[in-house]
């Protein structure tokens, strides 16, 4: 696979939802077929959540291609979820200088 | 809790600080520590694990968003705390939120649910009976929403509670005198709030701890000074050397090193009495002291002296002036004398110093020449801290403790009536010398104040001092009212004490 992503949550709540929802949206749209995603809750198995030492809920890290990229949030803004873990096109000006 | 309606403690074994909490944090609890950059709240963090593990072996969990593991392990090694080692036991260890993460952009909502889950995982793995957090700041700057900030924090706290652990979580306070936290919603979480302070008064630095709340349980209130030391971390003074009064065990005499005052005071001082003595400059105090401590050396007993008044040499010509030998008794070990100027140290290291100086020498008698040069470096009500605290300590050793004051000014002494009455309460027997006019001829007099648990001679003697040291004389039967004030603006007896910032003159 062309791309591989974890997505750490904590437990099954709505926020959780939106971001799988949000990601999975994402992909389809942007990797159709090339991508993996794995769904981690951070309750259920905190020792990976430590390993990675993931801080906030939802987390999105990107582990293929290298390098890791990571993002915090329930992705509601897909430009710039999709700009900042490096997804291929998808035209429109791609805005910079608007992380955080 | 448990269905027990009175909160249990857990002693943090924090120097002096379960004295303040009347036995320590409600066990099962998380209590919040604020204070200004700089105040001591990493230290409580890391001491309150810290502790737990020397005192009693529980394990603790540190959670830090700022330094890293490997600062900490590094930072409080010179404390005596081995981290990696206790890691490697099993007692301790880190959820490092520090650093890095931060880095990645935000985009949508998100909470701390990952962080939470972590804390309760790792609490779990080591059966950790005691978490710290420092600090929130680091990660909840970067909110904006106090509503968010209070729903993060309660997320922690549940996870604490469920854990059964007992926790510190620090936040930094932008003001010291202003509100608690920074957002001002962490005091409304948690059930129990600290404040450490670190203040700058008269140009001296302050650090004090004060418990602000303690939901349902009882605790000492107000400002509790605390000196952070080298050895012993945070020490809260005076409460660290409190024990508890016990009877008067000492029915043994030893003498003060001047036979009228001994007969005085019915055969001189109980072995375990602490003796205040007031007098201006020049009448006759560091004779005195000088005197005491040669009695003690010419019985065998060890001896300490402080003066915070004058040199070493100053020390050494006065006492060769009378004809006592110093030097042979320090090399051959008995005595030992420390002189210090009083600005050098904060008034807690000054104790904290006489502290080791007495667990090292071991005295029979201790001098403190003179507790007005301390004045000069505090408060009032920080002397009077410092005296019980050092009361404690000598009490517990038994030790024979001369303490002098001298009043400002040679016939005008000005009280400083806040403590004054306290300090002579705190002693045994005081002693006060003054300055009199007589028949156009400034004289001096000598009269005890009090002695506790024994008789004294109640009238005011004249006193001469010569070549030979100090003499005792009669009764005066001139003017009345040299202790009283009656008819010149003298101090009032038993209210004898230090007083006065403006430099006290070195007297001998």
């Amino acid at each position: 696979m062309a791309y591989s992503f974890r997505l750490y949550v904590a437990g099954q709540t709505e926020r959780s939802l939106a971001a799988e929802a949000n990601l999975r949206a994402l992909c389809e749209s942007r990797l159709p077929g090339g991508y993996e995603l794995e769904v981690v809750d951070a309750i259920e198995q905190p020792g990976l959540a430590e390993e990675e030492r993931i801080l906030a809920t939802p987390t999105v890290v990107r582990r293929v291609p290298l390098p890791q990229r990571r993002v915090i949030g329930d992705l509601s803004d897909h430009q710039r979820a999709a700009y900042a873990l490096g997804l291929p096109e998808r035209p429109g000006p791609t805005r910079q200088g608007d992380e955080e | 809790m448990n269905g027990s309606d009175i909160l249990e403690r857990l002693a943090t074994g924090i120097n002096g600080f379960d004295q303040v909490a009347l036995g320590g944090l409600t066990r099962g609890r998380t209590t919040l520590v604020t204070g200004s950059t700089g105040s001591g709240k990493t230290l409580f963090a890391v001491e309150f694990l810290a502790r737990g593990i020397l005192r009693s072996g529980e394990p603790g969990l540190f959670v830090t968003f700022e330094e890293t593991p490997d600062d900490l392990r590094r930072n409080w090694a010179s404390l005596g705390f081995p981290i990696r080692q206790w890691e490697s036991e099993g007692k301790w260890a880190f959820v490092d939120a520090s650093a890095d993460v931060e880095e990645a952009p935000v985009i949508g909502a998100y909470d701390f649910g990952a962080l939470a889950a972590r804390i309760g995982h790792a609490a779990r793995q080591i059966g950790a009976a005691r978490v710290s957090v420092d600090s929130l700041d680091a990660v909840f700057t970067r909110f904006a929403d106090p509503g968010v900030i209070r729903h993060e924090l309660a997320r922690i706290a549940a996870v604490l509670e469920k854990a059964e652990v007992t926790a510190v979580i620090t936040a930094e306070r932008a003001d010291e005198y202003d509100h608690v936290s920074r957002y001002g919603v962490e005091e409304f979480v948690l059930d129990n709030v600290i404040i450490l302070r670190n203040v700058l008064a008269q140009e001296r630095r302050r650090r004090t701890v004060e418990i602000v709340k303690m939901r349902g349980a009882a605790h000492r209130t107000g400002e509790w000074l605390f000196t952070i030391d080298p050895r012993d971390g945070l020490v809260v003074i005076p409460l660290a050397f409190l024990v508890p009064p016990f009877a008067r065990a000492s029915q043994v005499r030893v003498s003060c090193g001047n036979d009228e005052l001994d007969q005085m005071c019915r055969g001189g001082f109980f072995k375990d009495a602490i003796i205040l003595l007031t007098g201006p400059s020049g009448a006759g105090k560091t004779l005195t002291s000088l005197k005491f401590v040669a009695a003690g050396l010419a019985a065998g007993e060890r001896c300490l002296a402080f003066t915070f008044d004058e040199s070493r040499e100053q020390v050494r010509r006065n006492s060769a002036g009378w004809g006592i030998d110093l030097d042979s008794s320090e090399e051959s070990g008995l005595l030992r004398i420390v002189c210090d100027y009083p600005e050098v140290a904060s008034l807690e290291d000054h104790f904290i110093r006489i502290r080791r100086a007495i667990e090292e020498h071991k005295p029979d008698r201790l001098v403190i020449d003179t507790l007005s040069a301390l004045e000069r470096i505090v408060s009032p009500r920080a002397l009077l801290d410092f005296v019980i605290a050092l009361g404690s300590l000598v009490r517990q050793h038994s030790i024979t403790t001369l303490l002098t004051s001298a009043p400002a000014g040679r016939f005008t002494p000005q009280l400083t009536p806040s403590i004054a009455g306290e300090l002579a309460s705190l002693t045994d027997v005081t002693i006060t010398l003054r300055y009199f006019e007589h028949a156009g001829e400034i004289r001096r007099a000598i009269a005890v104040m009090q002695t506790r648990g024994s008789g004294h001679d109640p009238s005011i003697r004249q006193v001469t001092i010569d070549a030979d040291g100090m003499h005792i004389a009669e009764p005066v039967t001139g003017p009345a009212g040299i202790f009283s004030g009656a008819t010149s603006p003298l101090t009032l007896p038993g209210a004898a004490d230090p007083s006065a910032p403006e430099n006290p003159q070195p007297d001998g």
